[in-house]
């Protein structure tokens, strides 16, 4: 009832030829270009949360892809049509999610989807794309385990992030002993998993890993702060892993700053903290920390300042900040655009297929590949936080790193691997020669 | 003697001329040291901090403190270094002669985390006997930490001519440290410094003493008890570190359920967006931060005594405007309040994260609320120290208004029985208005506070609403002492319970305990009794 009256009023307004940044602001940001736009425009997909919880992570991700088909049509557009963004707000919910990602590909058609951030919603909407044959563009660090065939990962997984970050600590910081921290849900269980098999692979010792969950935004870090204080002396050089998830960061930081805890005693290395979260922290007391990420604001190359230049003149924000998700919606973005360009069709069945092996400039200086397991190749790079809310990258991979759908450290899936152009299949069991089940 | 004493000051005479006139000349390893910071190599720059601190040069320390401040500035293209001072004066650092300006093309040596460890150690070995206190007790506890063997013989001058109590401590112990890891100390000096260790009995000696390595038969026993006697004193500490981490979580529950426990605790009105006056408190604050930075900077550290009332004005106009435009029109009807109150909530978000923006706001921690200080084995951080006498002297006000005022004693009458109350002539819907906007005017106190330990986002609310509600169900439904020992015990039972449970589970078992304890007393800790139950 809702969105088909803020359908008509923002298709009024379009028809007037008046910029739609007012109407999204008094409706919601919903959909801003309306959905009775003429048939020669190509529809794009925005499926990510502007209200609840993860608005603080999603909004930005929205305004990312509306930029880049803002871009995309000074150039001409795609195949000599206009794209035109269908954006839709599931408010951090996660059946909606589906819901609404329904509603995009039956009511709406658009030829493709930008969305997601956490794994659940990404989980949630999966049936959907697989039952109507669409595409999704994931642009989130995430746990792998996974590889779809109507899904194009273009966040790291974990051998991307998580692995190269404790191969850094424990050369160069000489750290021996482990604090695995996260949030309660599937990404961090996952990711400690596959960290605590590789640290004892490399013959550290059950006692010095140390795990802790703590539930969606725990605010009160005392007694675990403590604890890691005290699991750190013990002689041996410690560091802290940290899968927190948003907003719990900022809490957590403030106590390990008032307590005392430096990154020269002991480093916390995140993964789920980047530039938009650090806007919202004095980082002082955090200069020095760390961050593992395929791309930071502060790496300079030709791409990111003429990219950065651009955002911030598209926001009308000077001080707007770029982070690593929304480098993987440019990453895909472009792959899509090529792709469709390549076979000169929006059909979904055509470009899924051209996807793999399409290259794109990544905003690092380096060219991304899409693999045939439908994930990205990106270098990886190790930051530490400075005074003024940005990184130093302090290491980075010598190349690009290609990523790991399924996790070689876990027993379950170490023989598994995604293959869409020659298995046609996305958990092949390379042992039994078998696809199990996620083939098309 | 007096042969030797000339050959001593001929030595002096010699060493002071070489210092004073050939170093300069020379392109020593100094110069070579020092122009290795240009390199932009981590290890290079470890090297040059090494060679720089042990040479002796009178330029070490500025050019040391230099870098560790970022204001060690490198050319990569002439390869030159530079000290910029605090003044704006700079120097070439490896002849000490003053430069008119350093070239735009050098920016300051970075560092990482290894080399701020090894500028730590450096800079303490150099400082050991600087003439003020406080760096010369911070260059103790540096060369404590890092415990190189080459920070032995600055320590021990250092400790012969120390006379501060503290630092001569310190410097025991940092020389205790070195001892204890130097391969060649003998075994007394080892035991020595075992007992020295023992004798500070901190975690950090813990550290050192369980990571030292292969040793004597007689230290690794010596060890080996002090270890076992650091372990129990510090059990020990660990349940008064519990017991100040509950009382500290009760306070801030008692924060937020503070408003509550008028609003749903005397009023009866099932508040749902009670959390969001919380956040419309705290975004006060982010708002009357935001002035001060750009108007008064000065003012920086009074921003939360100013943000108090203010808070208080504008949640409570929010609080009395709901009371009047909604919730006067379904009082005994809880469940349409608990919808409506609920709808409420979403459209305050919404709106705020319209008017803010969905990303969390930026507010700063004056400076008498950053930090922390030890108290025996105990940190105990400003922050919530001052969050916790801040709740209990808004109790007391609290307290005391509904005691000694008038407007107190017309809402303990209403509440107690409307329309006696109403028959002696008090006008009973403004009381309630009053009443619902001081509630949430003191919710929006609360939200300055907690802006100081969490986010200021939309969602702020959401998080303490539950949280408020046990508190108020368990401490007992119109008493406000109850909310005050229900949300002290729920802290102090969750911070025992979360070393033992975890986090999660800690919170579960907690949620458990109360369901059971509600069975068997459904009016809470401290039930009303009286007529004013049965109305």
């Amino acid at each position: 009832m809702f969105s088909k009256s803020t359908h008509d009023i923002a298709a009024s307004f379009s028809r007037r030829g008046v910029l739609a940044a007012t109407a999204g602001l008094v409706l919601g940001l919903a959909s801003l270009t309306g959905a009775k736009a003429a048939d020669d425009t190509i529809k794009v997909g925005v499926l990510h949360s502007l209200s609840g919880t993860m608005a603080i992570s999603e909004t930005t991700l929205k305004d990312t892809i509306l930029f880049l088909i803002d871009e995309q049509n000074k150039k001409g557009g795609v195949l000599g049509k206009k794209l035109e963004a269908v954006v839709v707000d599931p408010a951090s919910n996660w059946p909606l999610f589906a819901e609404k990602a329904r509603e995009l590909i039956t009511k709406d058609k658009v030829s493709v989807v930008f969305g997601c951030w956490t794994s659940v919603s990404r989980k949630s909407v999966l049936p959907v794309f697989k039952e109507l044959n669409n595409i999704l563009f994931y642009p989130v660090q995430y746990e792998g385990e996974e590889s779809e065939r109507n899904v194009f990962y273009t966040g790291a997984a974990p051998n991307q992030q998580a692995i190269p970050a404790v191969d850094y600590l424990m050369k160069d910081e000489k750290v021996k002993r482990w604090v695995l921290a996260g949030t309660d849900y599937v990404y961090p269980r996952t990711t400690n998993k596959i960290l605590e098999a590789y640290l004892k692979s490399k013959g550290v010792a059950q006692e010095d890993i140390m795990i802790n969950y703590t539930p969606f935004g725990h605010s009160d870090w005392q007694t675990i702060v403590a604890d890691i204080k005290k699991f750190g002396s013990a002689g041996k050089k410690t560091a802290v892993v940290s899968t927190i998830n948003g907003d719990a960061n900022v809490p957590f930081y403030k106590e390990l700053g008032n307590q005392g805890i430096k990154a020269k005693d002991i480093p916390v290395v995140a993964f789920s903290v980047g530039e938009e979260e650090l806007a919202g922290i004095d980082t002082k007391p955090l200069v020095g920390h760390l961050a593992a990420w395929n791309y930071f604001q502060s790496i300079k190359s030709p791409e990111n300042e003429k990219f950065i230049k651009a955002w911030q003149a598209y926001t009308k924000n000077p001080k707007r900040v770029t982070n690593d998700p929304m480098e993987a919606h440019v990453i895909g973005f472009d792959m899509w655009v090529k792709a469709v360009e390549k076979v000169k069709s929006t059909d979904p069945d055509k470009v899924i297929d051209a996807l793999p092996g399409i290259e794109a400039k990544n905003l690092t200086g380096g060219v991304s590949k899409m693999l045939p397991n439908h994930h990205i190749t990106k270098p990886v790079f190790i930051g530490e936080i400075k005074g003024n809310g940005q990184f130093d990258v302090v290491w980075k991979t010598p190349g690009l790193v290609a990523g790991d759908a399924w996790s070689k450290e876990l027993d379950g899936s170490k023989d598994l691997v995604g293959d869409w152009v020659g298995k046609k299949c996305g958990n092949f069991n390379t042992k039994t020669n078998k696809c199990l089940g996620s083939g098309s | 003697m007096p042969a030797h004493l000339s050959a001593r000051l001929c030595s002096l005479a010699l060493s002071l001329f070489l210092i004073a006139f050939a170093l300069p000349a020379l392109a020593g390893p100094f110069e070579d040291a020092v122009a290795k910071f240009a390199n932009d190599d981590y290890s290079d720059t470890d090297e040059a901090i090494g060679v720089v601190a042990s040479s002796g040069n009178p330029l070490a320390f500025p050019i040391i403190s230099a870098l560790q401040d970022g204001r060690l500035m490198a050319d990569p293209d002439s390869k030159k270094v530079y000290v910029t001072g605090t003044d704006g004066k700079s120097i070439d650092a490896a002849t000490g002669q003053a430069v008119a300006s350093v070239p735009d093309s050098a920016s300051a040596v970075r560092l990482n985390n290894r080399l701020r460890r090894s500028v730590d150690a450096a800079l303490g070995s150099l400082t050991l006997q600087s003439p003020d206190v406080g760096t010369r007790l911070q260059a103790a506890q540096s060369v404590f930490k890092s415990h190189e063997e080459t920070a032995l013989e600055p320590v021990d001058a250092a400790l012969a001519k120390e006379t501060n109590r503290s630092v001569k401590a310190a410097l025991g112990d940092a020389r205790a440290a070195i001892l204890l890891f130097k391969s060649d100390a003998s075994e007394v000096e080892k035991l020595e410094a075992v007992a020295t260790l023992k004798g500070r009995g901190d975690q950090e000696a813990l550290a050192l003493l369980t990571g030292m390595g292969d040793q004597p038969a007689s230290v690794t026993k010596a060890a080996t008890s002090a270890i076992g006697s650091i372990q129990n004193s510090l059990a020990i500490w660990s349940m008064v570190q519990n017991a100040w981490y509950g009382l500290s979580l009760g306070s801030v529950l008692l924060l937020a359920a503070i408003g509550l426990a008028i609003t749903f605790g005397v009023m009866g009105v099932i508040n749902m967006a009670h959390g969001e006056m919380v956040m419309i408190g705290a975004y006060t604050t982010f708002v009357v931060q935001e002035v001060i930075r750009t108007r008064y900077p000065g003012l920086f550290d009074y921003s939360l005594l100013i943000a108090v009332p203010l808070a208080f004005v504008v949640a409570g106009a929010i609080g009395v405007l709901i009371e009047r435009s909604i919730i006067r029109f379904l009082y005994g009807r809880p469940l349409e309040t608990l919808l409506a109150t609920w709808g409420l909530s979403l459209v305050l978000q919404q709106a705020v994260r319209t008017m803010f923006g969905p990303t969390n706001r930026e507010v700063g921690n004056p400076s008498w609320m950053s930090g922390a200080f030890e108290l025996g084995q105990i940190t105990i951080t400003y922050n919530r120290l001052w969050i916790l006498v801040f709740t209990l002297a808004v109790f007391a006000i609290l307290l005391a208004m509904l005691r000694y005022t008038a407007l107190g004693l017309e809402m303990r009458a209403v509440t107690q029985n409307r329309r006696m109350a109403a028959s002696m002539g008090i006008a009973t819907s403004r009381v309630d208005a009053l009443t619902f906007g001081l509630g949430s005017g003191i919710a929006g106190i609360a939200g300055v506070a907690l802006s100081q330990i969490d986010n200021v986002s939309p969602n702020l609310g959401q998080s303490y609403i539950i949280d408020s509600f046990m508190v108020v169900v368990f401490g007992g439904v119109g008493n406000l002492w109850g909310t005050l020992v229900g949300a002290f015990t729920l802290g102090i039972a969750n911070k025992f319970l979360e070393p033992v449970a975890g986090a999660v589970l800690g919170k579960i078992a907690i949620l458990v305990l109360i369901i059971l304890f509600i069975q068997k007393r459904p009016r809470g800790l401290f039930a009303l009794k009286g007529r004013a139950v049965e109305a």
